[in-house]
């Protein structure tokens, strides 16, 4: 194990969110801000509670959800891409160093940053609305599950797309659809029973039910599933990155 | 001399079909500058990104200080540093930080008195804080150097070190080339600038369409390819040879002020005896004359339209 080049990568990639501080935390903790104060206020005042809780209180999971995993991909997919586009890539391929020590070291930093991020919005959350994580152990889990898979979900598109409109394009048009569709703002008890199927399709529901069960205790779906779903999309993941190295899929004439 | 890099058999072709390389053999040998000679599409570089894990071989066999470059990776890569033809660069990072990443990429251990080494040899110790996206192209040409460099390779490639820059920078890179040889490094290059290859190289390879067309010690490739010119600037213009000097096959040029002959170094005869006295026996006196050795850059493009 080549421990030094995963903790240059890793240092590296970490060091591009100390440079560009303002776009890596501060900007997506200004965003949920203005969430809080959007749907939390403003219509939040319209609705009373949600299954016992606050509406103010029952989003923030789906907030934290929200912003980790857009940060997830975006941080992976560009730590991969850059250096496809700039061409440096070609020092970390003929480095001494495995596939899975160059994961390490992108997917590491990626959700590194998205978990900072998370507990950041987290903080922030404390400020408008008060609090309780029944299960913070489960709570960091989902955290940690959901970064590294997602990570592993945007390095699969830093490697899949070769131009910076393809980059975008996955995040925008499937995962952040899907996010707002996956319950962030609403439990998907409250869809009629015909959209609460199509709903269930949505693998992100899974992940937000797990995360909020952690908090509050409640859930669209049992804890068992969520842990399921997301595991099973990590594996996913993993197979795709094991096959992309295999081939050199776009990283290797 | 053993070889540092064994390259057997070795055949690429892209997904498009196109094959950049044919059943290539090679040996390099340890401590010695290599120039590896071709036209734009030979395959100089291919041959260069599979040696040094960038792309994958079609077919055949490298090894690298004895290691299996697929098989054994790490062992092999560890040993060699590599300035690729593009300025690859991370633009935003400092020249320091960038080097030393690659140090770390390369599993070697912090070494700031190396660093700091590399960067003094390089003329880049004052611009170690500097962003890479301030630096001139000479001075980032300076940095992928000083990046190959980090982790203290056997062996560096240097695809076009050169191209786009000025000839005091050049002339300040072979210094550092060479410097580097006599530490024990081997070097392989690849140029476009012949001259260079005359000046560094230790021995020369041609490639042309994925093929080597030769392998030669770079003086025995002159002795043996090269050419000698003799010029001789006559005293009074010729409007036409005599017919005693026809079988000479002499050039008669600047409207009949010259005559030119060429003649082969390597021939028993050169015929220079022979033909100065047919000259004074046809009466044609000369005021100077001049010989030239043909260089490298002839000999390429020779070899190049043979093969």
């Amino acid at each position: 194990m080549n421990y030094r080049a995963v903790r240059a990568i890793y240092l590296f990639e970490m060091a591009r969110t100390w440079r560009t501080l303002l776009q890596s935390i501060v900007s997506p903790v200004v965003s949920t801000s203005l969430y809080f104060v959007v749907f939390g206020a403003a219509i939040g005042s319209r609705i009373s509670q949600v299954e016992g809780v606050s509406y103010g209180t029952f989003i923030v999971p789906g907030l934290i959800m929200l912003s980790v995993l857009t940060q997830s991909i975006a941080n992976a997919s560009f730590g991969i891409y850059f250096p496809k586009f700039t061409g440096t890539i070609y020092e970390i391929l003929s480095a001494p160093i495995s596939y899975f020590e160059i994961v390490l070291g992108y997917v590491g930093a990626a959700a590194t940053k998205s978990i900072i991020l998370g507990l950041i919005i987290l903080a922030t959350a404390g400020l408008f609305v008060p609090l309780h994580i029944h299960h913070p152990v489960w709570m960091l889990a989902f955290l940690v599950l959901t970064a590294v898979t997602f990570s592993l979900f945007g390095f699969i598109i830093g490697i899949w797309a070769d131009g910076f409109e393809k980059l975008q394009m996955i995040p925008m048009l499937v995962v952040t659809p899907l996010t707002f569709l996956g319950g962030s703002f609403y439990s998907i008890d409250m869809l009629p029973p015909a959209w609460r199927t199509v709903a269930l399709l949505n693998p992100v529901v899974y992940l937000i039910s797990g995360f909020r069960w952690s908090f509050y205790e409640i859930a669209d779906v049992s804890m068992a599933v969520s842990i399921g779903m997301t595991t099973a999309f990590l594996v996913i993941c993993l197979v795709v990155i094991w096959w992309i190295f295999r081939t050199g899929y776009r990283l290797k004439n | 001399m053993s070889s540092i890099i064994s390259v057997a058999n070795l055949s690429k072709t892209y997904g498009s079909g196109f094959k950049a390389l044919n059943n290539v053999n090679l040996d390099i040998n340890r401590g010695e500058i290599f120039a590896l000679l071709g036209p734009n599409g030979a395959g100089k570089t291919t041959l260069i990104s599979i040696i040094c894990g960038i792309a994958n071989p079609s077919e055949g066999k490298v090894l690298v200080g004895g290691e299996n470059i697929q098989t054994s990776y790490r062992k092999a890569r560890s040993l060699i540093g590599l300035v690729p033809q593009e300025l690859h660069t991370d633009a935003f990072e400092s020249v320091w930080a960038t080097v030393s990443f690659s140090r770390g990429l390369f599993g070697k251990p912090k070494n700031p008195d190396h660093i700091e080494k590399v960067l003094k040899d390089l003329s880049l110790w004052d611009k170690k804080d500097s962003k890479i996206i301030t630096l001139s192209g000479g001075m980032k040409r300076r940095v992928m150097i000083a990046k190959a460099l980090s982790h203290e390779p056997q062996i560096l490639f240097l695809d076009e070190p050169t191209a786009g820059v000025d000839v005091e920078l050049r002339k300040g890179m072979w210094e550092v080339v060479r410097t580097l040889q006599q530490s024990g490094v081997t070097i392989i290059l690849t140029t476009h600038y012949i001259e260079e290859a005359e000046e560094m190289a230790d021995r020369i390879g041609v490639i042309n369409k994925g093929e080597i067309v030769l392998v030669e010690d770079k003086a025995t490739l002159m002795q043996k390819l090269g050419k000698k010119r003799l010029t001789l600037h006559l005293q009074g213009k010729l409007d036409a040879l005599p017919e005693s000097l026809r079988h000479y096959e002499l050039d008669l040029c600047d409207g009949g002020a010259t005559l030119v002959y060429d003649y082969d170094t390597k021939g028993e005869r050169t015929g220079i005896t022979s033909l100065l006295g047919d000259l004074r026996t046809a009466g044609i006196r000369f005021n100077d004359l001049d010989t030239t050795q043909s260089s490298l850059e002839d000999i390429f493009v020779d070899l190049v339209r043979a093969s």
